[in-house]
């Protein structure tokens, strides 16, 4: 009983959302607000019962030794980010975000450069025995010309440039046909929802 | 001219409603077209088809509803063929609102295979940290994983019993619709090493094949079509397959709208020119 419940809202929600395409309505308003207010909430639960209740609550309760003490650092420092909602003293959250910052900058370079960069330019060098591998190396050099703006995009430069410029675009044009298939995909997941597990219109 | 004027702005509630009688059909008459394999998924298929059995394979759940058409369909095919050869599974996932379609995946596959939980699949669940996690699971997973989903400590599942870090992990298949796999690429394969093939949304598909090109990565499935093919090459059809054919129609129906428009545009900026 309670699935065919929970289908028909999804129905009712998807066919809600659908409207918008006509125009703008009250049903799409509706169903666009319980969204993200039930996301919200649903994060906002995930979040106390697999971050802090694991991670912070429970491992201060059962960890012995300095490690216990530890925990309290990253909590002050979550706390002290809700002093944003307090003007006078909002200015302690910015020590949180510079924590944020921080680490996520360490991290960013570091896996920039040992995850994309090294293993990119070594998979850039390689022998030019094969249409596809001399195609890649100059799609590389081109775009890389493209992108020098150190001298003037004249003569053999230009030629460059509007190659690599070239490359770029079929690369946008290979995205962005992906992303049409991605969108109609959505479209499919939702109609198939429809006609099999609502309607039952096909067996 | 009018004429010309029309086509070149075509109200989109036509386009819409073009669109949905186009996906609605296939779907109602249950039309198929072969679906044509590429190397990218073939590549994926083989990295699990050559895994010794009881490898163990780490699954992690980085898509939402708003992406699930098109990741779901991969995540059960990948699951099947797991458990055809009989892999021990782990998941886990980085986004919140993804870990329920984990966890319904899990249940409708692994009653499929008689596989039980906590001996030949367990779900950890969903731990926010994204970066800092991933590199993290390569020292001890109960630094961050001490419960599984439901509760239960990990000591106390016996298939984690010998597993701590990526050094038991076989494979990690990673099911992305945002940055995550750009991370999991970074800081577990780069850093420690780790086997990684990628299901991604056709998004970030175009993405991520500069990875597999570098052998950054072991295999590509790229949106409904990748999940398409990962369904033919396991012999088990489902929403992938079927979804297929309104998407060629679909396809069809929008490159006849951009060359009509074109025609439009075109023959209009002429005649105003002249």
């Amino acid at each position: 009983m309670m699935q065919i419940i929970g289908t028909w809202i999804a129905a009712g929600l998807t066919l809600a959302i659908f409207s918008f395409l006509y125009k703008d309505n009250p049903f799409y308003k509706f169903a666009e607000h319980l969204y993200v207010g039930v996301s919200a909430a649903y994060a906002i639960l995930y979040t106390l019962y697999f971050d802090v209740k694991p991670l912070l609550y429970e491992k201060f309760m059962t960890e012995h030794g300095p490690e216990k003490w530890i925990l309290l650092i990253p909590a002050a420092f979550g706390l002290i980010m809700l002093a944003r909602w307090v003007p006078k003293i909002s200015w302690l959250s910015r020590w949180s975000i510079a924590l944020t910052v921080g680490i996520a900058a360490g991290l960013g370079i570091t896996g920039q450069i040992q995850g994309i960069l090294l293993p990119q330019i070594r998979g850039t060098l390689v022998p030019l025995n094969s249409f596809d591998n001399i195609l890649m190396v100059i799609g590389v050099i081109a775009t890389l010309v493209y992108f020098y703006f150190s001298i003037a995009h004249k003569g053999a430069v230009k030629f460059g440039a509007r190659l690599g410029m070239v490359f770029i675009m079929v690369a946008f044009g290979a995205s962005f046909g992906y992303t049409v298939m991605a969108r109609i995909s959505l479209l499919i997941g939702r109609l198939h929802f429809l006609v099999y597990e609502w309607l039952h219109l096909v067996k | 001219m009018k004429f010309f004027e029309k086509i070149a702005n075509i109200d989109s509630r036509i386009i819409y409603l073009l669109l949905l009688i186009v996906v609605l059909i296939p779907l109602l008459f249950k039309l198929v077209l072969p679906i044509n394999l590429s190397e990218p998924v073939k590549s994926a298929y083989d990295a699990i088809e050559n895994l010794p059995e009881g490898s163990v394979i780490l699954f992690s759940v980085d898509y939402d509803a708003s992406s699930a058409p098109e990741i779901q369909p991969m995540l059960l095919s990948i699951l099947r063929h797991a458990f055809t050869r009989k892999h021990k599974v782990i998941l886990l996932g980085q986004w919140a609102l993804g870990l329920p379609f984990g966890e319904i995946g899990l249940n409708e596959i692994a009653p499929q295979f008689n596989a039980k939980y906590g001996e030949d699949y367990v779900n950890l669940g969903y731990r926010p940290g994204d970066r800092a996690l991933m590199v993290g699971l390569g020292r001890e997973i109960r630094d961050f994983f001490a419960t599984d989903y439901k509760g239960t400590l990990v000591d106390d599942i016996p298939l984690m019993r010998k597993i701590h870090n990526y050094n038991d992990i076989d494979l990690l298949v990673g099911l992305e619709a945002g940055q995550a796999g750009d991370n999991w690429i970074q800081f577990a394969g780069a850093r420690y090493g780790v086997n990684i093939i990628i299901g991604s949304t056709g998004v970030i598909a175009p993405d991520m094949f500069h990875y597999m090109q570098a052998k950054q990565i072991k295999g590509l499935i790229g949106g409904l079509q990748g999940a398409a093919e990962y369904e033919t090459l396991i012999k088990k059809s489902g929403t992938g397959v079927a979804g297929m054919v309104a998407q060629s129609y679909a396809h069809l129906l929008l490159l006849g709208f951009i060359i009509i428009g074109n025609i439009g545009f075109f023959v209009v900026r002429r005649r105003k020119q002249s």
